[in-house]
């Protein structure tokens, strides 16, 4: 079953340094698989965690938070602040079997166009081994 | 510091020694008015009250062991913004705790409030109170329910349950207040010890020109306590983390909620000014419905009941003190209460966070640190 299922994945990535990246990765015609679903945001310090629930909850089999560099944050400590919310999931989602791989943080910056292909691309591939998200097959939730 | 007082019990009544106290306090000039539980009617629920006629203070009872609501929340009411007074509020531990949490994020203030603690014995479910007074008057019922010695727990005292939080709860000594009532280890008949836990308590304690009492116990008493709940709470998440273990547990678990928000509006540290989830977001339309029922072939309506009780989790387990408000404001009895601590724990151990420990810590979803959990953030290449 595992090798005909296809994931779904949300990226949550920051206007200034992943979105960016994630152009550059485009035009550079570099090779990503086709199962990232894009949103922009200002800043990773926008993604309350109830966006990252609600979209494992909807469909997504893994979300992706991607923004700035420490240091290099258009507002200055956003990706900071998105880094604690990111460790609350880290903690609350796998007491309900949420696997914590499921939820990725990482720091992508807008030069950095391989660097996006390659998160990406590897972010699919984990997720497409671990397997659909418990979510998917229930009627309630 | 830590002046003790003793407090003189008469009629073995020591609800009575306690209403004195409160009307020395509300005698002294710079208090205008007392919060604190009220017998209104003669019988039934006390409700929290502010009284400021200190001839009204014979109602009050803070010594019931009902818990109506979580009081943090009034006394944020109270405390949002000048009067010009004083106040002084009778809470429980998780009240201050709380109180402190409301503080924290500029929804009340410390200024103007003289904090009375008093060691809590627990309480009862509102629904199980009324099984509890059985029709007795209940100041009557207060003083059988404590009996002649304060500080063991009576579970069955009344043929029901103390509720489960408070079973559960390993802080039966209040932190932060002002003024602490040493209920454990007294003898009930004979004297309560007041002590002053900080410099404006010890001020008002000294204008009461109360006589100075002794150790009598207090500690001992208080630590076989927080050993008997701390055991019962271990066993508790332990229970609860069985039985929640995955979406599809989780999701029976919570299979009777209706999403009436109860636990929400009875959550003393569900701190946002509008819910998200009383907005329009939720407003969703007949064919998205149609779409999302179509997708699986059955939609539960109505529908985001686990999203919500995981924002929940979010946005308040960093400062859940484990009143367990929740749990008693829930209609179809879902043990919400054993949930959101459980899921607290972790998340609190994570941050090392102890909601109301301490003014100074700051809730840490407020703040970041530059080199921290590096763990979280992943590295492709």
């Amino acid at each position: 079953m595992s090798s005909e299922f296809e994931p779904t994945i949300l990226a949550f990535v920051c206007n200034w340094c992943t979105y960016t990246a994630a152009d550059l990765a485009g035009t550079s015609r570099m090779v990503q698989q086709p199962n990232l679903r894009l949103v922009r945001v200002m800043c990773t310090g926008m993604v309350d965690p109830k966006y990252i629930v609600k979209s494992l909850l909807s469909g997504a089999d893994g979300v992706l938070v991607s923004g700035c560099h420490p240091g290099d944050c258009h507002y200055i400590n956003g990706n900071y602040k998105a880094r604690r919310r990111v460790k609350l999931l880290n903690e609350i989602l796998p007491q309900f079997g949420i696997e914590r791989e499921r939820v990725k943080l990482t720091w992508v910056g807008a030069s950095e166009g391989n660097e996006f292909a390659a998160t990406v691309n590897g972010f699919i591939n984990e997720i497409r081994e671990l397997g659909p998200m418990e979510a998917r097959s229930m009627a309630v939730v | 510091m830590a002046t003790t007082a003793k407090l003189q019990v008469e009629n073995n009544n020591p609800v009575v020694a306690i209403q004195g106290l409160l009307r020395g306090l509300l005698e002294n000039e710079s208090i205008g008015g007392v919060l604190v539980p009220v017998h209104h009617f003669g019988k039934s629920m006390p409700m929290p009250t502010l009284v400021t006629d200190p001839d009204q203070l014979s109602g009050a009872d803070p010594l019931a062991p009902a818990f109506p609501m979580n009081s943090a929340k009034l006394l944020s009411r109270l405390t949002r913004g000048q009067t010009g007074e004083r106040i002084a509020a009778v809470l429980r531990p998780c009240e201050i705790r709380a109180f402190v949490e409301l503080v924290k994020l500029n929804q009340g203030s410390l200024d103007d409030v003289v904090i009375v603690g008093v060691d809590c014995m627990g309480a009862y479910k509102n629904t199980d109170y009324r099984t509890f007074l059985a029709g007795r008057d209940p100041f009557e019922a207060t003083l059988a329910f404590h009996g002649d010695h304060g500080g063991t727990d009576k579970p069955d005292a009344g043929g029901v349950e103390l509720s489960a939080a408070c079973k559960s709860c390993e802080h039966p000594s209040p932190a932060n207040a002002d003024l602490i009532v040493g209920l454990a280890g007294a003898d009930l008949r004979d004297a309560l010890p007041v002590l002053a836990d900080s410099a404006r308590g010890e001020a008002l304690l000294n204008a009461l020109g109360l006589p100075a009492m002794g150790e009598n116990g207090r500690a001992k008493t208080l630590e076989a306590l927080v050993k008997v709940r701390t055991e019962h709470r271990d066993a508790m998440i332990e229970a609860t983390r069985a039985v929640t273990g995955t979406l599809t547990d989780l999701s029976e678990y919570l299979s009777a909620c209706v999403n009436c928000y109860n636990c929400r509006v009875a959550c003393p540290v569900c701190y946002c000014k509008e819910c998200v989830f009383n907005t329009d977001v939720f407003e969703h339309k007949p064919w998205q419905y149609m779409g999302w029922a179509k997708r699986k072939g059955s939609l539960k309506m109505p529908t985001d009941t686990i999203f919500y009780h995981l924002t929940r989790m979010a946005h308040m387990s960093m400062a859940c003190v484990g009143c367990g408000q929740c749990s008693n404001a829930c209609p179809n009895d879902i043990p919400v209460m054993e949930l959101f601590r459980t899921v607290a724990a972790r998340t609190q151990e994570s941050f090392g966070y102890v909601p109301g420990r301490s003014l100074d810590e700051p809730p840490p979803l407020s703040v970041f640190k530059e080199d921290e959990f590096q763990e979280t953030v992943s590295h492709m290449a």
